[in-house]
């Protein structure tokens, strides 16, 4: 039997084969809810959740929330800007005010790497990271998961290319771990200077071109191209980074097999992703989309049954 | 001011490598000066006798690179506190960065700094001035006035100096005045936002990473300023193998280069930050273990001439939040012996004679300070250790106001039992 | 004292006791208008299944067949430790204005049937709900009767009663077993 999960999904990394493939599992009941006339359980009831957002973020929080209330949790929304130092309160002072409050789970998005990680080492509540910094975006990694599985079902042996900025993509770490750890095979492809350094050791293949991307995958997950980057200097141009890794329909058409294609949002149609791409036959995008409500059901389900001492009592009986 | 009574350090191991001793015997301290060194010696009357069985009597140790954090962040540290915990840690003098604020960049702030230190009555404290006015990299300060209050370097430390033409200027004055610069160094451009060591760790954590090319390109560079104009160029708490090499070169070639490492770097690596450990969070950042192992060989060899701590305490909130925006530093001077023979001497990498060249005699030789020798007639500044004595690190109980360590916890090898400055008991360990 | 064993319904038994259940549903619900049938997980899926071919056999109509998980409307989530596994809910139509039967293969507590009548709420208004099970061993700790009943047992309360079948367990068979602990199943 699979070890439960712990009290907090963090991210995929720490995650076993067997703790992915459970929560994809109870991801798969839970999508029919959302197609009932009354979509709501009551699994959830009583439970409090907050949602702890540090950094903008729409379709995630919406994704959050509808899964929070399908579940029949109340929820509370806080949004605040940045972490620095000098703008407000802590982040150590702003989880012990949620401890004394008594809630039951928070999802945090921080522009810090850690900082969901640093919560759940304060507080007893469950926490589940709706993406840290550059580090992890576990529920979208999932949601990505489920998508290719509804595909092509069994997932090993199954060629992924993460194209574009890896090195400030949190959607690529969770993927790259999740998918590695699910037996496929996984690439990346972008400029070298959106590339870490030590890409190869996390156990990828690394594409210059993106056409022997295309040629060589299943599915492409066409990540953000945050336009920051270009004012930073990564990149020369947008213009130059659609010629040259635009994920396009001419380029996809050369491609030996049917290529299905993931984009985690909001897309920059033009730039990474063209338009007829984005809406054509092959694009699972707003399956994810949909994945991405269930995934977040099955999520709050699994941890909320991970309260410390229940944890302690299974061990016990175990 | 003298010492009311004499002091016999009786049948301690003797060891001072700027002479050559290393053997059993007696030391007696009078009226601040080591007055006899050697053999056995009769108790005069009313001395005080320190029984050293089984301990090392060294030269008192010499740290060339603390933050003292006073003025400005005395919530954090004093120089009152700090030469304390100096002195818990086996240091009978320390040299303050001027990175405080204000800045130590003008003769009253060298005095001031002076002076706290005469009224700690524990370490020395020697101030090092500003190499630039604010540390803004922009004009030089007034060496001349900073020396002649009493400064024993110039540094911009916690920054470096990112002017070449600048840098040049203050090897060449400095030379005027016969006191070492001490460089920070780092590329700004490719340290910017870094928060550790650029590699699979710093990949895996979405931290963004300081490559060590930023420490080797401004190394290499004071190097070969220092070939150009003949200044001492003292290059702060080096951390990669590829800065050993640089250094190694310019050594070969006679320039006035000379290193120090910090314990941190000489025993634990980026794996520390695992879990965004902001107490492994320093700059230069922990590096990989081959680093580790070239500074290790570079402090056995002689290409690294010093061990400094470069003693950073914070306040414990400032360390506990994101790691991104966590402060940079851990406090060092409690833990450095203990930390260089645990990782040094124990695996028999140096010898305990080695070990108090690198943190005594090779320090006041390079700085010109006074101390570091054993030698009759010499300032009595005395560290005695036990060398196999394991302790077990607890911030609660030390002297620095800092708590900010990655050792905590961890069961060390080495104890300062005594610390003598001037003659005088400034630190001891009971039992 | 040691486990002791006892079946209540051998293969035979059970296949004759599920075609009277299936010719009490027809007769109670005035044949077969507007009737839909839906399981329980698990076993309950399986044993409405087979009422349905019985009833297709003898009225030559085929009733609509529905799923039903009910872990999500447990009134026990909150003590049960890690969470138990979610099974898929499948309804074959709106259910307003019909006459829905639900069926299990074993009443006990009655709090699968309250969560199951809450779960149906949430898709429609039914004219009527029945409730059908293969067992019913007493020891209800809620208002809950059957209309259907294949047998009764009296089960004291430290004893299980096991349905088997063949599409999960290989035989057909319902089997009492008396024990010191409490019984998982049902």
């Amino acid at each position: 039997m699979t070890a439960p999960l712990g009290k907090d999904l963090l991210g995929l990394e720490q995650l076993t084969a067997g703790q992915i493939n459970l929560i994809l599992d109870t991801a798969v009941p839970l999508k029919e809810i959302s197609e009932r006339t009354i979509k709501k359980v009551p699994t959830l009831r009583g439970a409090t959740i907050v949602n702890l957002f540090f950094e903008a973020s729409t379709r995630t929080r919406i994704s959050f929330e509808f899964a929070e209330k399908r579940m029949s949790a109340d929820t509370v929304n806080v949004a605040s800007a940045g972490s620095s130092v000098s703008k407000g309160e802590t982040l150590v002072d702003t989880a012990r005010n949620l401890e004394a409050m008594r809630i039951d789970m928070v999802v945090i998005r921080h522009p810090a790497s850690g900082a969901a990680q640093f919560l759940a080492e304060r507080i007893e509540s469950n926490v589940i990271n709706a993406g840290d910094g550059t580090h992890e975006h576990p529920t979208q990694g999932l949601l990505d998961l489920l998508t290719l599985r509804d595909h092509f079902g069994a997932l090993a042996g199954k060629r992924v290319c993460l194209c574009g900025d890896v090195l400030h993509s949190r959607v690529a770490r969770s993927n790259i771990w999740g998918l590695t750890k699910l037996g496929v095979e996984v690439a990346v492809c972008g400029p070298r200077s959106l590339l870490p350094n030590a890409i190869e050791d996390m156990g990828v293949k690394v594409f210059d071109r993106i056409e022997a991307a295309i040629e060589w995958a299943d599915a492409l997950n066409v990540l953000r191209l945050q336009l920051e980057r270009m004012q930073a200097g990564y990149i020369p141009s947008l213009r130059e980074y659609n010629r040259v890794f635009g994920v396009t329909r001419e380029r996809l058409e050369r491609a030996p097999r049917d290529v299905l294609i993931l984009h985690p949002g909001p897309m920059n149609r033009g730039v990474e992703i063209d338009s007829d791409v984005a809406d054509g036959p092959h694009s699972v995008i707003l399956n994810q989309v949909t994945n991405g409500v269930a995934i977040r059901m099955a999520v709050l389900y699994l941890l909320s049954g991970n309260t410390p001492q229940l944890a302690e009592a299974a061990k016990g009986s175990a | 001011m003298s010492a009311a009574r004499d002091l016999l350090f009786k049948g301690g191991r003797l060891i001072d490598p700027s002479s050559g001793l290393d053997g059993i015997g007696d030391l007696l301290v009078r009226d601040g000066k080591i007055e006899s060194v050697g053999g056995a010696i009769a108790a005069p009357a009313d001395a005080t006798v320190i029984d050293c069985a089984g301990q090392v009597v060294s030269p008192g140790f010499i740290d060339v690179h603390a933050h003292l954090r006073e003025p400005g962040r005395e919530d954090v540290e004093t120089i009152a506190t700090g030469a304390r915990s100096a002195a818990a840690g086996g240091f009978t003098a320390v040299c303050a960065m001027p990175n405080t604020d204000p800045v130590t960049d003008n003769q009253a702030a060298v005095g001031f700094v002076l002076k706290q230190g005469k009224a700690a009555n524990a370490a020395r404290v020697y101030p090092i001035g500003a190499i630039s006015i604010g540390e803004k990299g922009e004009r030089l300060a007034e060496f001349g006035e900073m020396v002649g209050a009493g400064a024993i370097a110039v540094s911009d430390d916690g920054k470096p100096v990112v002017s070449a033409q600048l840098m040049r200027t203050a090897l060449e004055y400095a030379r005027t005045f016969g006191i070492p610069v001490a460089d920070h160094c780092e590329d700004p451009t490719l340290a910017e936002g870094g928060a550790m060591n650029e590699g699979l760790v710093s990949a895996r954590l979405g931290l963004k990473g300081i490559p060590s090319e930023a420490e080797e390109i401004m190394a290499i560079r004071d190097i070969l300023l220092a070939r150009r104009t003949g200044g001492h160029v003292h290059l702060c708490h080096m951390s990669t193998r590829g800065s050993v090499e640089l250094i190694r070169w310019g050594k070969d070639r006679n320039i006035r280069v000379t290193a120090e490492v910090c314990p941190h770097h000489l025993s634990l690596t980026e794996d520390e930050v695992e879990g965004y450990n902001t107490h492994a969070k320093m700059n230069p950042p922990l590096r990989s273990q081959d680093d580790v192992e070239a500074l290790q060989q570079a402090v056995k060899d002689g290409t690294i001439d010093v061990i400094a701590t470069d003693h950073a305490p914070h306040h414990y909130d400032e360390k506990e939040r994101e790691f991104a925006d966590a402060p940079n530093g851990i406090v060092g001077f409690e833990t450095a012996l203990a930390v260089n023979i645990t990782w040094l001497v124990k695996p028999g990498i140096i010898s305990v004679a080695t070990l108090i060249d690198k943190m005594s005699c090779a320090p006041a030789k390079l700085f010109h300070l006074p101390g570091g020798s054993l030698r009759r007639g010499g300032a009595a500044d005395i560290t005695v250790f036990d060398p196999t004595r394991e302790w077990k690190v607890e911030p609660s109980r030390f002297f620095t106001k800092g708590r900010n360590t990655p050792y905590t916890g961890r069961t060390l090898t080495g104890l300062v039992a005594c610390t003598v400055v001037d003659g005088r008991i400034v630190h001891t360990v009971k039992g | 004292m040691p486990n002791s064993s006892s079946i209540v319904l051998s293969t035979r038994a059970l296949e004759r006791t599920v075609n009277r259940m299936a010719d009490e549903i027809v007769e109670r619900n005035d044949g077969t208008e507007g009737l839909v049938l839906v399981g329980i997980q698990r076993r309950g899926v399986q044993i409405a299944e087979r009422i349905a071919a019985r009833i297709e056999a003898s009225e030559g109509v085929r009733v609509p067949l529905g799923a039903l998980d009910i872990t999500l409307y447990r009134d026990d989530l909150q003590t049960v430790g890690p969470r138990p596994v979610v099974g898929k809910t499948t309804l074959p139509i709106a259910l307003d204005g019909l006459r829905v039967v639900i069926v299990d293969d074993v009443l006990f507590t009655g709090r699968t049937i309250r969560a199951a009548l809450d779960e149906l709420a949430d898709f429609g208004r039914p004219a009527r709900v029945g409730l059908a099970v293969l067992v019913d061993r007493g020891g209800r700790e809620l208002p809950i009767q059957p209309d259907v009943v294949g047998t009764h047992v009296e089960a004291p309360a430290g004893a299980r009663v096991d349905v088997f079948v063949k599409e999960l367990d290989g035989k057909d068979e319902v089997v009492l077993t008396n024990g010191n602990h409490a019984g998982a199943a049902s």
